[in-house]
């Protein structure tokens, strides 16, 4: 591997539901310390390359290939994903009623460094790091004990997200509409807990419909997607320009292009 | 008279003498009549006794054992322990003073005034087979009497513990609780098996509460994967009594549990819950009656069942609410979660209301684990067998929270837990 060689490589990436195309040859290069933002309007296909890098079995990979830290990432199951430092911040986080939130995380936290040849954290330790770690969202005791996800506000789901990431410190974070049903006040504090992450290690991809959030998480580059590719790619000023001028002329481009 | 009862008279002694003797020979010669219920019967139409009654049953050995540690209660205000359906005294610990609890037998032989008024009166043995044949073998079992205003903090544990090497074998426990005026009380029945081997309990508990009398009954079926296990527990309501049915089914390759509480008289409450949870090819069975007979009472009735393998679960719950049953306040569910293709249930909520001014609400669900929760679990690094016991959890920690914090929660959420791979370390869960 040379220095250059990008964390995640995504070439000509298809990929189906139910028969239906909706990645249709994506291409992207992501490099350690990167954050790029995907846009674009509904339906285009964000989400579902979020949850095809993740490993949601629900889509089928047609075509294309994802070099991950330069192996071949769509080989690996979900959980050998997360093992190898992929994780993602869902839009709906999961609830899982009856199950500690806390419990919840320390045995994903151990899976991971078991399955890395680490030793796993008890409770003690787990604890110390897990306070830590809470303060990056501003997240108070009472988290702690309640069951994961399970009568949160849509606010307080997006910050456990965050806290997750934090906990099990992954490599490549991608964010899936964390900003989607945040006030203003849970935005920057979920966007301060995102760029307290940010490293020269780590790598994220940000997506989001709304310029908004990059107000707050600074990109180093934007992509936008439409129709299952990314029709354009820039710096920061496209998501300017996006917020001004509305998806409809990048779709227009792409319905012109051969 | 059927082969099987044949078999029976043969090889089971009817007692005959004492108290009970002229209600056992009836109920043994109502039992030859109606032998064992067949699919045929609607109310069996899902559970086929048919295995069992090509079995021959010996009776169990009177004997004891030595290991009942993983069974036994910590902070028990008594424990009765049984072992093939007889009080073992050397296992069990007296109670304390202010309730009677003990054996039947021994009640029978000593003092039966206190159990005749009561004993068989509430639990059908005329038309019901099981509790008819269990009646016609009554010999031994827990006796509870709390006089009127006893209140009993810590749980009463009674343990039923099944060894049979050889030959399969029958024991029918008979139970007998009565719960004087403003009493209270925690039962628990455990139901355990000690080797892998084919054995049949048949049990009857019958509950009788005074007025503003109080119940926490709770009962934790554990039996060996081969054996069959049939149980009735039969309520009769007293005026502002409240009972609370907990029932846990995770043993036997054949099991049915059935709950029926009546409503006798005004202003009471009854609360079922149950959870049962199968692998392999188990068949679990579960049935509930509620009679508000009565107007002014509330039951709250909520069944949940895991189905994994070739299982099959079957809930069938009636609640009867009769002309004169006004202002009753009933609700029914039943949900399901099926973890493989192969497993079934069969899931029948019935509600018959004969009364107009009553609020009453039933349903039924069978569902799947959720994909999407799947991959939020491996997402985060749990592997697939780990994040499907997990999500299993999930769905049946409702049940297990609805057990009042303490040690008996604690011993249901092992109970559970157990029962599901890969999650040894769930029990620290929630």
């Amino acid at each position: 591997m040379t220095r250059t060689e990008p964390m995640l490589s995504v070439k000509d990436l298809h990929a189906n539901v139910g028969g239906k195309e909706i990645l249709r040859g994506i291409d992207l290069e992501v490099g350690a310390g990167e954050v790029h933002a995907i846009m674009g309007p509904n339906g285009s296909g964000k989400s579902t390359f979020a949850q095809v890098l993740a490993g949601r079995e629900t889509f089928e990979v047609t075509k294309g290939e994802v070099l991950y830290q330069g192996k071949d990432l769509l080989a690996l199951s979900p959980e050998e994903r997360a093992v190898a430092g992929i994780f993602m911040a869902f839009q709906y986080p999961v609830e899982i009623p009856g199950v500690g939130n806390l419990y919840f995380l320390r045995t994903a936290l151990n899976a991971l460094r078991k399955r890395r040849g680490e030793e796993e954290l008890d409770a003690m330790d787990f604890l110390a790091l897990a306070k830590e770690k809470m303060k990056l969202v501003a997240m108070d005791q009472s988290f702690t004990g309640r069951s994961v996800n399970e009568g949160f506000s849509g606010g307080e789901k997006k910050r456990n997200e965050i806290f997750q990431m934090a906990v099990l410190d992954p490599r490549l974070a991608i964010l899936d509409e964390t900003d989607s049903g945040l006030d203003i006040d849970a935005l920057r504090i979920v966007a301060a807990g995102v760029n307290s992450l940010r490293s020269k290690d780590r790598a994220m991809i940000v997506i989001t419909h709304y310029q908004r959030l990059l107000e707050y998480i600074v990109p180093d580059r934007v992509h936008v997607m439409s129709n299952g590719r990314i029709v354009r790619s820039g710096g920061r000023e496209l998501a300017l320009e996006l917020e001004q001028k509305g998806y409809a002329p990048v779709e227009k481009r792409q319905e012109a292009a051969p | 008279m059927t082969e099987f009862a044949q078999s029976l008279r043969d090889r089971f002694a009817l007692v005959t003498d004492g108290p009970i003797r002229l209600l056992r020979e009836a109920a043994f010669a109502r039992f030859a009549k109606l032998g064992l219920p067949t699919t045929q019967d609607e109310e069996w139409k899902y559970t086929s006794l048919a295995q069992l009654g090509q079995l021959r049953f010996e009776p169990a050995a009177e004997t004891t054992v030595h290991e009942i540690d993983r069974w036994t209660l910590v902070d028990c205000a008594a424990r009765l322990v049984f072992v093939n359906g007889r009080y073992r005294p050397e296992l069990s610990l007296r109670a304390p003073d202010g309730a009677f609890i003990g054996s039947l037998r021994a009640v029978l032989a000593e003092r039966p005034e206190l159990v005749l008024r009561e004993l068989a009166r509430h639990a059908d043995w005329q038309r019901e087979a099981l509790t008819t044949l269990n009646t016609a073998f009554i010999e031994d079992g827990a006796f509870i009497h709390l006089p009127a205003g006893a209140v009993l903090q810590a749980p009463i544990h009674l343990l039923y513990v099944s060894t049979a090497p050889g030959k399969p074998t029958l024991s029918q426990p008979r139970n007998l609780i009565v719960a004087g005026a403003g009493s209270q009380a925690t039962v628990v029945e455990t139901y355990a098996g000690l080797s892998d081997e084919v054995y049949f309990t048949n049990a009857v508990t019958e509950v009788v509460l005074g007025e503003n009398a109080r119940l926490d009954h709770y009962k934790l079926q554990e039996e060996s994967g081969r054996a069959f296990h049939i149980a009735l527990t039969q309520v009769h309501h007293g005026r502002d009594s409240r009972f609370t049915s907990h029932s846990v089914a995770l043993g036997a390759a054949l099991a049915r549990n059935e709950v029926r509480a009546l409503f006798a008289s005004e202003g009471s409450e009854c609360t079922l819950n149950g959870l049962y949870m199968a692998t392999g090819k188990q068949h679990l069975d579960n049935r509930t009656l509620i009679d508000h007979k009565s107007p002014r009472c509330t039951s709250r009735e909520l069944y949940k069942g895991v189905l994994d393998g070739q299982s099959r679960g079957v809930f069938s719950g009636r609640v009867l609410v009769r002309q004169d049953a006004q202002k009753t306040d009933a609700s029914q569910t039943n949900k399901n979660l099926l973890l493989s293709d192969d497993a079934v249930v069969d899931t029948k909520p019935q509600l018959e209301i004969f009364a107009d001014d009553v609020k009453c609400a039933h349903g039924a669900a069978v569902g799947q684990l959720d994909d999407n929760a799947l991959f939020y679990l491996r997402s985060r690094g749990i592997g697939q067998e780990a994040a499907r016991s997990l999500l299993t959890y999930a769905f049946a920690s409702e049940m297990v929270n609805l057990v009042p914090l303490g040690p008996l929660r604690a011993r249901v959420r092992d109970l559970v837990t157990s029962k599901l791979p890969a999650f040894e370390r769930l029990k620290e869960a929630a």
